[in-house]
Parts: structure tokens; sequence; C-alpha cells
């Protein structure tokens, strides 16, 4: 039989079906990507060798910062809204519709509620420059109890989650723990990071 | 356009119809490649890496009105958590035994093993295994009561409760202080 000539192919590759692939990972993923909003402090939570992973929906945050100051946060934009309402007829306060809003599309608060419509008649930028005191969680006055009450309420499926500092001294920690207590919800989540060293 | 240039080029040496030359449809898609994957990259990274892990604890009711349950205090280790990450502890109820530990993998997990294969071999049942009571005192912080809590996980103990330090707690890590601390001060 003849040579077979060997099939010269060409050195460029195809590249169409890769980078049809990759764009619609990056497109996927960008369209996945949560940003989250800012949060109003920053916060270290200590390592844990734990593996659960917090649920996305359906969860109050307590952010409990170094200075011992209790921040909530609850997911779901709606969720936010009913939780507002909620508070203010509790507290006799109205909020008009804007408020609401404002609030809804917030982060974490740390406001007490005789504070909360002047705090919410700010703008965004103004908002942030101002040094949240933390939600009122002493004995004497305790309006943590009713946050953490009327957003069980508003959502029954709610988790509760605490973020505390690595440095948040027990003492600060204790009042939450107690209040939650007080508000039986006696099962709860500590947020960690994942320890990498060992 | 391709006419023109041939026919202003006339450099061919054939000098009749100049094929237009046929461009190829290719791309170097390679730049475009890059950049999807680097945009990929940067999303695949920042979605998975900020997922914070959870514990989840269980704290007894306020009102509960069961009834307390009796320990054998021979089962029982007390664990005071104090000041720059130390650990007091003791087994069983009586302080004198006071000793300092701390978080690493050789201080008060070892420790905790140690106690409760003690305490399997003396009982022998899964009933009555290890009880730890964890008191964290007021100089202690939320770092501390984490590890102690994910130190119980990693030792497989089932059987502990957070409880709040009493004042006698207290006098006893003051007592033990002082002691140590006499021979150190200069």
């Amino acid at each position: 039989m003849g040579k077979v000539k060997p099939h010269r192919s060409s050195p460029t590759i195809d590249m169409t079906p890769m980078v049809d692939l990759a764009f619609l990972l990056v497109t996927f993923f960008m369209l996945t990507a949560k940003f989250r909003p800012e949060e109003p402090v920053q916060v270290t939570t200590p390592k844990s060798n734990s593996q659960i992973i917090i649920p996305e929906n359906d969860v109050l945050t307590l952010t409990l910062s170094k200075e011992g100051a209790v921040y909530i946060d609850v997911s779901g934009k709606s969720a936010r809204k009913q939780l507002i309402t909620n508070m203010g007829e509790k507290y006799g306060i109205s909020f008009t519709e804007e408020e609401k809003e404002k609030f809804a599309g917030g982060s974490s608060i740390a406001i007490p509620m005789g504070n909360m419509k002047q705090f919410l008649a700010l703008d965004l930028k103004a908002q942030k420059a101002v040094k949240q005191p933390g939600i009122p969680k002493d004995t004497a006055q305790n309006e943590l109890v009713d946050w953490i009450k009327q957003a069980r309420l508003s959502n029954t499926r709610l988790r509760v989650a605490i973020k505390g500092d690595e440095n948040t001294k027990f003492p600060e920690v204790n009042k939450v723990l107690k209040t939650l207590q007080e508000t039986n919800v006696t099962v709860f989540n500590l947020l960690t990071s994942p320890e990498n060293d060992k | 356009m391709g006419e023109i240039a041939a026919g202003g080029g006339g450099g061919h040496k054939k000098g009749g119809k100049v094929r237009s030359k046929k461009m190829s449809t290719r791309i170097d898609m390679t730049p475009m490649v890059d950049l999807a994957f680097l945009l990929l990259t940067f999303f695949v990274l920042t979605t998975t890496m900020n997922k914070p892990k959870t514990m989840e604890i269980r704290i007894p009711e306020k009102d509960d009105n069961s009834e307390p349950i009796d320990i054998n205090e021979r089962r029982v280790v007390t664990l005071l958590l104090g000041d720059n990450d130390k650990i007091y502890w003791y087994p069983g109820i009586n302080p004198a035994t006071l000793q300092e530990a701390n978080y690493s993998k050789s201080g008060i997990r070892k420790i905790l093993q140690e106690n409760e294969t003690k305490i399997n071999a003396l009982f022998g049942n899964k009933e009555q295994s290890m009880f730890v009571f964890i008191k964290p005192l007021d100089e202690s912080n939320y770092k501390n009561v984490v590890d102690i809590l994910d130190e119980m996980k990693v030792v497989d103990i089932t059987k502990y409760a957070l409880m709040e330090a009493t004042g006698q707690d207290k006098s006893i890590i003051q007592q033990y202080a002082s002691s140590m601390g006499a021979p150190n001060t200069p």
C-alpha cells in the first residue's frame, strides 16, 4: 500500500467551547454572588472545628462587638420590614413607609428604639458615620428581648445565630445568653470561622 | 479593497489576476479566555470562602422545673475559664486540687481525655460518663467559651453544662493566684 501521509493538524485549537463554558460559569457565579451590605462593625469570630454551615435564609444574627454592643440583623428584606413595623407598634413609634424601606435595605443595626427614627432619617453616608451604641440588653432596659420576640413573631422559622468577637468579655456574652433564655430560644448557633492551622 | 491593494502593489511576479488572500476566520481567543478564567477564579473564590461555620448549642429553658439531677461527684470535672487564656480545673468538687491548664492540644484536651478514661474505668458504663461543668469567669472572653465548647466536641463529651461562676469560684481562683503568684513576684 502507499505511504499514508500524516495528517497535518493546525496548531491552533478551537477554543470556542471552552470560552463558552468559562463565560457560562462566570455569569453563574456573578449572578449567585451576594454582596452583603457593609457591616457597621468589624468582628473577628473565633475559630472552631465545627463543620456545620449556617443557612442563608431565616437567620437572625446577633453581632456582639468587642465592646459588648449588640447589633441585630435579620435576613430577608420583607422580614426586616415586618420587624420594624412590629417594633414600631410595640414602642408606639409610627414609622413612615420610607423609613421602613430604609431599615429593610440596611444591614445590622444597634440603635435604641428611642433614637431609631432619628437614625433612619439620616442618609446612608451619615448612618455609617454614626457610632452605634448597641441595643440595650441590661436587665433594667432590655430592648433585645423585644427585638428577638418580634422577629420570631414575624418569621416562625427563624434561627438565631450569635456572631461574637473573640475578645468580647464573657459577662456581655452571658447577658445575650440570658436574654435568649428569656425569650425561650434554647437552641441557637455560634458563628465561628473554620480552623485552618490544624 | 483587496483588488485595489493588489493593483497598487504591482510587485507580483505573475502579473495576472491576484487571488484575494483568504483571511483566516479564527481570532486569537487567548486574551479573552485569560480574562474569563480570571473572573471565574475570582467569583469561585469569593463565593465559597466567606461561608461562616456554626456551632449549635442548646441551653435549658428558663422555667425548667424538672428535678435537679444528682451526679456522683467522682464523675464531675469542673473547668473555670480565667483571663489570659488560662483554664483552672479540678476533678470532683474539691477545689483544693485546682490545677492550671491551657487551650492547646496537650493542655486541656489531654486532661479531659485522661479524666474520661479514668471515670469510664471507674463506672464502666456509658450512662455514667464524665460530666463537665464549664464556668467562665468574668475575665474570660467569648473565644475561650467557643474554644472549650469546641474541645467538648473534639473529645466527644456529651455531658457538659455551661454555668455561671459563683463567688466561691472567684475566691478559689484568687487564692490560687496569690499562692502561685507569691514565689514568682520579684
